[in-house]
């Protein structure tokens, strides 16, 4: 289990319950986290989970991967922290962990 | 060009409930032509996951999206189906006479005596960049596909994208483009290699520009574009001139012209009974993802399992006071000879 904070773009905050093992785009959509639509249901075929992770995150979660990489060019706005929620898997190491929404997902 | 066409059944929707749909109409004698959006059928599993492993569809552990696909093709062939693809349904209204009218973007028309709308998700449609004032300069300048090559003859074009796409459009417009610049995010392309060594070699020819970054903002007057503001990946924001933009960032699922059919809607879903999957106007169904009913689950099973039903209900429409008799293809030599197999 891992506190997952999701910023949505207008600030409000929505804590969560991450599953270990689940991933991050499940968990917003469980919470009903308004801003990740995950339109393929985490197939890493859509790009439409884009979340900015807060700095003090990127290197715990590490490098995306090369799919995420060439998803993401279907994303608006990438930035060095932009992943697709889909692709980081939830564990204890993440508790705490902070993602940005973006305003939309195109 | 347009074309007319007089059938029993249309289904809006070649993806897999739409194609089973294809195989259940059939077993009643019901013909069909089937319109899809895309250039091929699959739908979502074509579109979104061709190579990713589906677990769920009965007596198949594991299949990909491209092999369902096919298996429901070859499953549907005897039916002898009529496939319209890049066809967008735009029209469905009730005629006099009871039938139902639908015209497509494509200029296609066709009257049938019933209609299912397997529409999943809704069209695909290109992905629009959420660039602060896009819309002022869609389909002026601003274009989110390539109909008519000509148009784009003797412009400043910009494409904006990393994928097939992109360096197909750069490739083919280049020749006949005053200039061409293709703007990515990153030095790196998910399109096929030969594609974009084909690119490389043009831009070191100096034939084309590449840059690497991303569109900010637009600038031009009355809908008529003449700079795009990039950031580049070092931060620096620079103006790229040109008057015609095309960005493709890939498809997204939109309700899109269902909404306009007077359907009863459930939070964008089409509503239906659980007994023939039929819609708020009689003669309309809606099968798969599209539909809502209580306990509605969006499973590629439950919408076989809704075609099925929905069949049943088509054939009574098709042959009012028409006996139906059910029966099974492992014993009926009736059913066995339309699949062909005696």
């Amino acid at each position: 289990m891992a506190k997952i904070t999701f910023i949505q773009h207008n600030g409000t905050e929505i804590e969560t319950k991450g599953i270990t093992g689940m991933t991050v785009m499940e968990t917003a959509v469980k919470n009903q986290v308004q801003g990740i639509d995950a339109d393929c249901g985490g197939a890493c075929a859509c790009a439409t989970c884009h979340v900015y992770v807060e700095p003090e995150w990127t290197d715990k979660l590490g490098a995306r991967n090369p799919m995420e990489e060439d998803m993401l060019d279907f994303a608006f706005d990438v930035r060095p922290e932009s992943r697709l929620s889909c692709q980081i898997k939830v564990s204890d190491a993440l508790d705490g962990l902070r993602v940005r929404v973006p305003e939309k997902q195109f | 060009m347009s074309d007319h066409f007089e059938t029993d059944a249309v289904i809006i929707g070649g993806g897999p409930c739409g194609l089973f749909t294809i195989f259940e109409l059939g077993l009643l004698d019901i013909r069909c032509h089937v319109l899809d959006i895309l250039d091929r059928p699959g739908g979502q599993c074509a579109e979104l996951y061709p190579e990713k492993p589906i677990y769920d569809i009965p007596a198949l552990p594991i299949v990909t999206g491209a092999e369902l696909t096919t298996r429901l093709m070859q499953q549907a062939k005897p039916f002898q189906p009529q496939f319209h693809f890049n066809q967008m349904v735009t029209e469905l209204s009730k005629q006099e006479d009871g039938r139902f009218l639908l015209k497509t973007d494509g200029e296609l028309s066709f009257l049938a005596k019933i209609v299912v709308v397997a529409a999943g998700g809704g069209s695909f449609m290109p992905k629009k960049p959420p660039i602060p004032g896009i819309d002022a300069y869609e389909n002026k300048s601003v274009f989110y596909s390539v109909k008519k090559m000509e148009t784009f003859r003797g412009k400043d074009i910009l494409i904006v994208g990393g994928g097939d796409s992109a360096l197909d459009w750069t490739l083919n417009l280049h020749p006949i483009a005053r200039s061409m610049t293709l703007l990515h995010r990153r030095d790196d392309f998910r399109a096929a290699p030969d594609s974009v060594k084909k690119m490389r070699e043009l831009v070191e020819a100096g034939k084309m520009a590449l840059q690497i970054g991303q569109v900010t903002g637009l600038k031009g007057e009355a809908g008529v574009l003449s700079a795009a503001t990039v950031k580049g990946s070092d931060g620096a924001v620079i103006d790229v001139a040109t008057n015609t933009m095309l960005p493709f960032f890939g498809l997204t699922m939109k309700l899109g012209p269902v909404a306009d059919w007077g359907l009863n809607l459930h939070e964008n879903l089409i509503r239906v009974d659980t007994e023939k999957f039929e819609t708020s106007t009689p003669g309309i169904f809606a099968v798969g993802d599209i539909n809502w009913y209580p306990g509605k689950l969006k499973l590629i099973l439950s919408g076989f399992h809704e075609a099925a039903l929905m069949a049943q209900q088509a054939f009574r429409i098709i042959n009012p006071g028409e006996r139906l008799m059910f029966q099974y293809t492992t014993s009926s030599t009736n059913l066995q000879k339309k699949l062909g197999v005696v």
